[in-house]
């Protein structure tokens, strides 16, 4: 299928807040967007972005709690594949995360997550949801 | 199958790892680390990765990547990359990485620039 063919499509994905919850979400990243006839470059790394955001969610935000939950939508519509990722942690300050590429920060081995999702996706955005929690909305041009 | 295997290999007094698979949070991150400490302790310290079939890497990875890094030259040693495949070698671009690790395409040139 083109990409001009691609209607509206929604996925709600739910992960219990474990490490193996990336690669099924990866994986289900991976089918959404063959089905939707997104190429192999532009899945690369909306796939990398995903993976660090799902960790995030798990490791950072729930810290590994199975009680917690990674809640994933994902939406294609012409022209924009977009992906929310909510946990149930209490957040962070995006604006305050480091430049992993400053000098000081090279060979720093943690801090390069954040770094990729906005290398890889055309938007990022995190909010504080009222009810708790935290989600992050990326989007790719396709 | 495993996410990551590595097969070692002696070539004088540099160890080669030919290494297959993905280098991602969890298995895959603890494979590398696990590999490089056991080196480090039977006193191998000329290490070269083989990242040829590595197909995907991810922020722990790279962060393992640089663990070893540091390990490694902190013992003295020296720790080179072989045959990056083009996306690991853009998020090593990237991430200004590039300039800090050894990076070689021929084993060959790769094996004669140990000290």
């Amino acid at each position: 299928m083109s990409s001009f063919n691609v209607t509206l499509e929604t996925t709600e994905l739910k992960f219990p807040s474990r490490i193996g919850a990336v690669e099924e979400a990866a994986q289900a990243v991976s089918e959404f967007l063959t089905r939707a006839g997104v190429g192999e470059d532009v899945a690369f790394g909306i796939d990398m972005a995903v993976r660090e955001a799902v960790t995030n969610a798990v490791l950072h935000g729930n810290k590994l709690d199975e009680t917690k939950f990674a809640d994933v939508s994902l939406k294609i519509s012409p022209g924009a594949f977009e992906i929310t990722v909510h946990d149930q942690g209490t957040g962070f300050d995006s604006s305050s995360i480091p430049d992993p590429t400053d000098a000081e920060n090279i060979l720093k081995t943690s801090g390069r997550g954040i770094f990729f999702m906005r290398n890889m996706m055309d938007e990022v955005e995190w909010s504080q949801d009222p009810k708790g929690g935290t989600t992050v909305r990326m989007m790719k041009k396709i | 199958m495993a996410e990551l295997n590595i097969s070692e290999r002696q070539s004088g007094d540099v160890t080669i790892l030919d290494m297959d698979g993905k280098i991602t949070i969890g298995e895959g991150s603890v494979a590398l680390r696990t590999a490089i400490r056991r080196l480090l302790e039977e006193g191998k310290k000329k290490i070269l990765l083989n990242l040829a079939r590595v197909g995907y890497i991810d922020s722990s990875g790279i962060g393992e990547l640089v663990s070893s890094y540091t390990a490694i030259n902190k013992d003295g040693g020296e720790l080179k990359l072989l045959n990056l495949t083009q996306k690991l070698q853009d998020l090593l671009t990237i991430t200004k990485l590039l300039t800090v690790f050894d990076v070689y395409e021929s084993e060959a040139e790769a094996l004669a620039s140990y000290k």
